[in-house]
Order: C-alpha cells, then structure tokens, then sequence
C-alpha cells in the first residue's frame, strides 16, 4: 500500500481503495466504449459514429448511460426475479474482482497477493456463473440457449489461457504479478538487457494463446456465439432492459479493460520500465524510485489501450465462428499448444 | 508476371479494415451528416408526388389502379362555358378533393404511370415527415406546391419519336 506523509484512517483507506477501483474499472471502460466501439469501429466502416453529443460525440456515452438509467427494469412475468435481477450485478462483480489483484506501480495495487496470477484465473470465471443464471432465469429460450453456448465456450476458452499463462509463471519463477513484472523488467534475453525481458518476446507463442482465450471470455466477434444476435437476438441479454443491461454492457467492456492490464503484466511488462535505464534492482522493489507509482498506471493504460484496440480491430474484422468449429478450436488446436508451450518453456527454463 | 506472396487470409481482413480505418481518418467518411449536409438526391427519385390540378379530370384512374387505395378523389360535374360563341355549354369533371395519404402510400408510382392527363408527378422532395401520422394526408393544396420541386423532364434521346 502506498504509504502517505500523514496517516489515513482504515475507513479513509477503504473509501479511497473503493473509488480507486471505480475509476481502475469504469473509465477504461468508457474510453475503450468511445474510442473503439464508437470510433474505430465506426471508422473501420468508413463512417463517422457519434457525432452530435459533445465534440466529436465524446459524450455520447454520457447520453446513452442516462437514456439506459430512465427506461424501466422489466423482469419476464415467469422469471425466477431474484435471480434474474442478481444475475448482471455477479457479471459486473467479477470484473471488480479481478482489478483488485492488478498492479498499477511498485506500491499502487488494491492487494498483493502471492499467488495474484491464480485468484485472478480464479475469479475471471466466476462471470460465467452470472451469466448462465442470467440465461436460466430469463424464462426465455434464446436467453438459455445464449447461456449454456457461454458456459460452454467460457469453460473451453478458460483452459488455454490458464495454461498459456502457466509459460509465463514458470518463466518468472512466481505467481505474484508485481514479481512477474520485475521479472521481466529485470530480466535480460540471452545475456542483453537494454530491453528488459518482455514476455512477448520469449513467450509469443502463449501471448497468440491468451490473447485468443481472452477474446473468447470477452465473448467479442469471432467468439460471439453466445450473443449471436442473428441467432439468438442478444443471448443471455435478450430479456434485460434499462439499468441491468447497462451492467451487462459495462461489464462487457470493463473486463475486456481489466483482461487487458492482466495480458500488458503477464506479456508486456506492466508498469515498469527497463530497470537497467534507473539503476534500480529487481530484488528490492524499494529502490525503485517513487514517480513510478504515477507513471506505471499511464504506462498500463498505455498498453492496455494498445492491447484493447488490437481485441476491437479483431473483432471489427472477422465474421462469427460456428459453434462447432469454435469448441474445436479450443479443445484440439488451443490446448494441445499451449501444453507444448508449457513442455517447451519447462524445458527451456531448466536448461538455460 | 512474378508471383506474388500469399497473405494470409486473416491477416488481409485485418488489413481491409485497418485500410478504411485509415482512409476514413485521412479523406473522411463514405456518410454524410445528414441535417448538416444533404445528398441531392437523384433527378428521378422518388419523394413525393405532386399534382398539376389544371391537368386533372377526376378520371379516377390513378384513385383506382392504386395498389394501396391511398388516393381519394371526389368530383361533380358542371357546365363550363361554350368553346365557341352560339355553341353548347360544355359538360365538365370539377376536382373538389384529391387527397393522398403519404402513411400508406408505398411509392409504386402506378398512379403517376397510369395518368392520361399529366396531372401527377414524381419530385425528389423528401422532407415531408410529421410528428402526427394524420398529417402525412396531403391535400390538393399541398400536392400542388409540391410541384415547384418537380424537375425538368429531361431530353428525349436523339431519334426518339414524340
């Protein structure tokens, strides 16, 4: 925890870890909705998307978030309404879970857990739940058929980015994020260390990996399937409406921001910069000077807006998978690599 | 002719959409913005139709050859004046309604096609939405505005009989 020149109650510490996770996940969120939803894609389309609501559009989101807020919170008349009403709040739940793990600098993160890797594996699939009792509770059969195609898929795609991030934790010798950055901040390729050692470079093979996985947990195109609005109308999110859709859709994109500050610690060296640059040493996070706990979270932001536009331009691109070829592409390409991958990694590890 | 180097299939979707990404940033969008700037539409595009009421006879061709019956006519017959001095006074078809309701009309353009007078036209105007539906029954009055925003019909084609 940073530490401050004067001393904050627990009840102020709490308040300012709560706000600082509101703004870790909800204004990635917006920026990821404007910049790419409504601006990329609109300009891949060769369009100009929101214009009106702001300059050049920039608060439209505003506009369409107070349009979702005043329009009524209907439930089906044979929804199980309790759940149904829980069901985008444990979507959204996961995504908040998951941020409180990430490392924004030396001594900017929520908790620093030693095995931060695993619990945030963990709880990334706890949206699943969400959303298959969002689909089991709406009473509807396109919701239910949206649901289980999720659970499926998120299961299938949950596997390879487990293990693709397994080459990763066995590279940096930790599941601890922030040693995982001074891993590969600290590190050198083969003897040249101007660099740092971006797991990119030596682990390409399980960022590919990830970065699929992760497209798949987003549900974005090309693994769309359950959403499939041409099929299925909106999957799960068919019978929502009003407030609990936009959870649903703020989840969406939020995840998509906080999968990508996992992928830019895991693959692209998080916060840091080239500890080699400063002098400072990787054993001891202490010697690393002070500014970086400003500096690292621009720098995430950086390359989680980097990795997000390179998620939004796939999924710009790319028609739909169908639903046999997208549980093929998991279980017999997908798994059976990153297996390899890991085999390779181990093996390389213990060699060199 | 060398041969040139396959690319991949996924990497050539990602380099069209990158490639109007680009092109749009640079030499704008395909779109318009539609209140601030408008396409003129095409000559022969069909807005709304407007009525030369001198042209018309209350014949009743187009009211009854439209597909949607959005046409209402209603006419009596009076004498007009004789053509030539000491003959009979004419027998004539007055035009007291000539509504078209815009709601149903579904732009078939029979009723243009199938006038033997000349009477309605297609004008490329097409601002004429209304936030009541019953306001989209144009009038006779109406129609006939419509018919400053007919445009010149255009040349005949060299060697086209009259």
């Amino acid at each position: 925890m940073v530490q401050f020149a004067i001393e904050i109650p627990y009840w102020g510490q709490s308040l300012l870890r709560v706000v600082g996770g509101l703004v870790a996940v909800l204004l990635p969120a917006g920026g990821i909705v404007y910049l790419f939803l409504f601006k990329m894609m609109s300009f891949m389309q060769s369009r100009l998307g929101p214009m009106e609501a702001g300059p050049y559009g920039s608060l439209q989101l505003v506009a369409e978030v107070g349009k979702w807020m005043q329009k009524e919170d209907l439930a089906p008349e044979r929804a199980d309404v309790p759940i149904y009403k829980i069901a985008p709040l444990i979507v959204l739940l996961s995504t908040f879970l998951l941020i409180v793990v990430v490392p924004f600098g030396p001594d900017a993160y929520f908790t620093d857990f030693e095995t931060g890797i695993f619990y945030a594996m963990a709880v990334g699939s706890v949206s699943v739940l969400g959303i298959l009792i969002a689909g089991w509770s709406s009473a509807n059969k396109y919701s239910l058929l949206g649901g289980l195609r999720a659970a499926g898929q998120l299961i299938a795609y949950e596997l390879p980015m487990v293990l693709a991030t397994l080459g990763v934790v066995i590279q940096a010798g930790s599941m601890n994020l922030n040693q995982i950055v001074v891993a590969q901040n600290d590190g050198e390729i083969f003897g040249f260390g101007g660099l740092g050692n971006p797991f990119i470079i030596t682990q390409f093979v399980g960022f590919l990996i990830f970065m699929i996985a992760v497209q798949a947990e987003l549900t974005q195109v090309p693994f769309d399937m359950p959403i499939a609005e041409s099929e299925l109308v909106s999957g799960y999110m068919t019978e929502y409406s009003g407030f609990r859709f936009l959870i649903f859709f703020i989840a969406e994109f939020a995840t998509a921001g906080v999968f990508a500050f996992i992928a830019s610690i895991l693959f692209l060296g998080g916060w840091g910069i080239p500890f080699d640059w400063f002098g400072w040493d990787g054993a001891d996070l202490g010697t690393v000077d002070n500014w970086m706990n400003v500096a690292g979270p621009i720098i995430m932001a950086t390359k989680m807006f980097i990795l997000v536009a390179i998620i939004m331009w796939v999924r710009f691109s790319y028609p739909r998978f169908r639903e046999d070829q997208l549980q093929t592409f998991a279980w017999k390409f997908l798994i059976p690599l990153s297996l390899a991958n890991i085999a390779a990694t181990a093996i390389l590890k213990v060699s060199f | 002719m060398p041969k040139k180097p396959k690319i991949p299939g996924l990497l050539k979707g990602l380099g069209v959409t990158f490639g109007t990404f680009v092109d749009t940033v640079t030499d704008g969008a395909q779109t318009v913005q539609y209140p601030h700037e408008k396409e003129t539409p095409p000559i022969r595009a069909r807005g709304v139709i407007a009525l030369h009421e001198g042209n018309c006879t209350a014949c009743m061709l187009c009211s009854r050859s439209c597909p949607d019956w959005c046409i209402y006519i209603e006419g009596h017959k009076q004498l007009a004046p004789p053509r030539r001095a000491g003959g009979k006074p004419r027998q004539v078809n007055h035009l007291d309604r000539f509504d078209i309701d815009y709601a149903l009309c579904m732009y078939c353009g029979i009723c243009v096609e199938v006038c033997p007078f000349d009477a309605l036209f297609w004008s490329p105007e097409y601002e004429y939405s209304e936030p009541k539906i019953a306001d989209l029954l144009h009038d006779k009055d109406k129609l006939g505005e419509w018919m400053e925003t007919v445009p010149e019909a255009p040349d005949l084609e060299a060697g086209a009989g009259k």
